[in-house]
């Protein structure tokens, strides 16, 4: 027991120590510190059923949950062909020698049982293969077909009891998808599941294209920027359960980059007025729209901070694109980033801790963090072209899309979304229906 | 009319492949052969967009980040002047596009300045403001779709395009 927790705890400090780490201020070099940080090894055996179908969707589940754990790249499952021991029974104590043998430090025994209303049980027990203890145990009801959402919650469960911090996994990510040639391009909005199952299209990318679509942090509930032809772009909100859309608003300027407020009930934009872009505003119960900032120079890009008090935002005031922050109400407004290059896209963390961003430097994209202060800037990942960072709600990993350079012959210029956790060291492909940009992570869901 | 006004549709599509060519900052031309466009010994149709295109260009092109008009933007956006007094009925929409350089959103923003650099050019040379609206498709619209410093020049512009010819 003592063991693992000594072991994730680590992990978590050297993310934290990385940040602190004054060498890799303000310079463009991308921190991935091959430190002595190991992933936690794992046994997850397929979970336990009594006849065909129970122990199918034992299969599936444990896929799933071994998928989820290891993309966090906090546990290194290990593969099920070294296992020793096939437990029979959620109730019954592992042989631990038999783990141990094949280096597992923690044990996931699971089994699905079909109930007599037609739903499925997923019970789970977590071991400590060293001191011989259970660290946990929970058990989910759910319909058959629900056996995916299940599979999270578990995968959520291990990862809560292992490192005492809520997961991520049972969670959806809102997105663009694109299809035809980058002239013209078709951009419709769609939703999946944050391991890139069940993608699911909600508009048809008919009549304009939907840009930066973002999640509501208490509802299931959409906004986004719907680009048009030959009039200008405006914010829209979409409710994801009854397939609604309704404009924000109606500007003669275009609306864009909405953000919703923590909170839920404010959505936040850029307007543009005679060329000219600046920070609002908007009450979604009242509609009244509040400005926030009046500047000559180009405001962008407004994010908050979760307790609602301050906002960073993107502005070219100082000759080029740099992170600000203010009071809510628009006030004590000043410069964070001081780097080379250019700074955009901030995005508040949901612990509220640091800003994730997107720096342009010397013709390279990176994805990076600094906190709110304008303190401990690190870079994530770095390429061609990357932006639109989005976190887990745990404030773990940060999702974005990244685009590759269009050759002379027209070949590349793909556009995929990318994870990475925020020591730098785990990037990972999101698996995507075709080419995607622009995602959204969605809240843990209820 | 209608028959006119499909004519002058067809011509403008055309022209609009040849004006990428043909007005286009130090672009590779390599891919013009098929732009050659018959327009009959009379030309474009007068106060068309074939006929902006021909007679005045209807892109101008800016610096990497910018929105200040060069000398030569200046200079097309005077003969787009000229050709508006010329024809006063017309109406136009100024667009403004990126290259893909910078991010979605600032590109948004920076679009909306660039057409409004445009417009308010065309203003303080006499042309109605009502005439003239303004969209910015930050870098969702290029014209060139390769990732090249060519491509790049050429899908940092605003762009012309006659709505109504208000007959």
């Amino acid at each position: 027991m003592k063991k693992i927790l000594t072991i994730l705890l680590t992990a978590f400090v050297a993310a934290v120590s990385l940040a602190l780490s004054p060498a890799t201020a303000q310079r463009a070099t991308i921190d991935i510190t091959q430190g002595n940080v190991d992933p936690m090894p794992v046994a997850a055996p397929d979970f336990i059923g009594a006849d065909e179908q129970t122990m199918g969707l034992g299969r599936d589940i444990t896929g799933v949950i071994m998928n989820d754990l290891d993309r966090s790249g906090l546990f290194q499952v290990i593969d099920q062909r070294a296992y020793i021991q096939k437990p029979e029974s959620v109730n019954e104590r592992p042989r631990f020698p038999d783990w141990r043998l094949i280096k597992a430090e923690v044990l996931i025994v699971g089994e699905v049982q079909e109930l007599s209303d037609g739903r499925i049980q997923v019970s789970t027990r977590v071991w400590d293969v060293y001191s011989n203890e259970q660290l946990g145990a929970v058990a989910f009801k759910t319909p058959a077909d629900n056996w995916r959402r299940a599979a999270h919650k578990v995968a959520d469960f291990v990862y809560k009891t292992l490192t005492g911090e809520t997961g991520y996994f049972d969670t959806r990510v809102v997105f663009v998808h694109e299809t035809g040639p980058k002239e013209n391009r078709v951009k419709r909005l769609m939703i999946m599941d944050q391991d890139g199952a069940n993608p699911i299209p909600l508009t048809d990318g008919l009549n304009y294209q939907v840009l930066t679509p973002r999640f509501s942090p208490t509802q299931q509930q959409i906004t986004y920027m719907a680009l048009f032809d030959n009039r200008p772009g405006q914010v829209y909100l979409f409710n994801i359960e009854t397939g609604e859309q309704e404009q924000l608003g109606n500007f003669r300027g275009m609306t864009f980059a909405p953000r919703f407020s923590p909170d839920g009930r404010k959505v936040l934009m850029s307007m543009e007025r005679s060329g000219n872009s600046d920070i609002f505003m908007m009450d979604l119960s009242t509609r009244r729209l509040t400005r926030l900032t009046d500047n000559p120079a180009i405001d962008v890009s407004p994010t908050m901070s979760p307790d609602g008090r301050r906002i960073a935002f993107t502005s070219d005031r100082g000759g080029t694109q740099q992170i600000y922050t203010m009071n809510a109400d628009g006030t004590n407004q000043k410069r964070i980033t001081f780097g080379e290059g250019r700074y955009q896209t901030p995005v508040w963390s949901p612990r509220g801790d640091l800003v994730a961003f997107t720096r342009q430097y010397n013709g390279r994209f990176y994805i990076g963090v600094i906190r709110p202060d304008g303190s401990g800037e690190r870079l994530l990942t770095e390429s061609y072209l990357e932006e639109g960072p989005t976190w887990s709600p745990n404030g773990r990993v940060i999702m974005f899309y990244r685009q590759t350079a269009t050759r002379r012959d027209g070949s590349g210029g793909e556009s995929q979304l990318w994870s990475v956790d925020l020591t730098g060291r785990n990037l990972r492909r999101v698996r995507t229906p075709g080419d995607a940009s622009d995602p959204a992570w969605s809240p843990l869901l209820p | 009319m209608n028959k006119f006004l499909k004519v002058a549709g067809i011509f403008a599509s055309l022209a609009l492949i040849s004006a990428c060519a043909s007005t286009g900052p130090d672009v590779d031309t390599t891919d013009t052969s098929d732009t050659m466009v018959d327009t009959g010994p009379s030309g474009p149709v007068p106060g068309t967009q074939a006929d902006l295109e021909q007679s005045a260009g209807h892109r101008v092109f800016f610096g990497f980040d910018q929105y200040t008009l060069t000398t030569e933007a200046q200079s097309t956006l005077s003969k787009q002047a000229a050709w508006l007094k010329e024809y006063p009925e017309t109406r136009i929409l100024v667009a403004g596009n990126c290259d893909e350089r910078g991010t979605r959103e600032y590109n948004l923003a920076l679009g909306a300045r660039r057409a409004e650099a445009a417009k308010s050019y065309l203003v303080s040379l006499g042309v109605d403001a009502a005439r003239i609206t303004t969209v910015s498709y930050g870098k969702e619209r290029p014209i060139d779709p390769r990732s090249t410093e060519a491509a790049w020049a050429m899908n940092r512009n605003s762009t012309t395009t006659i709505t109504s010819t208000g007959a």
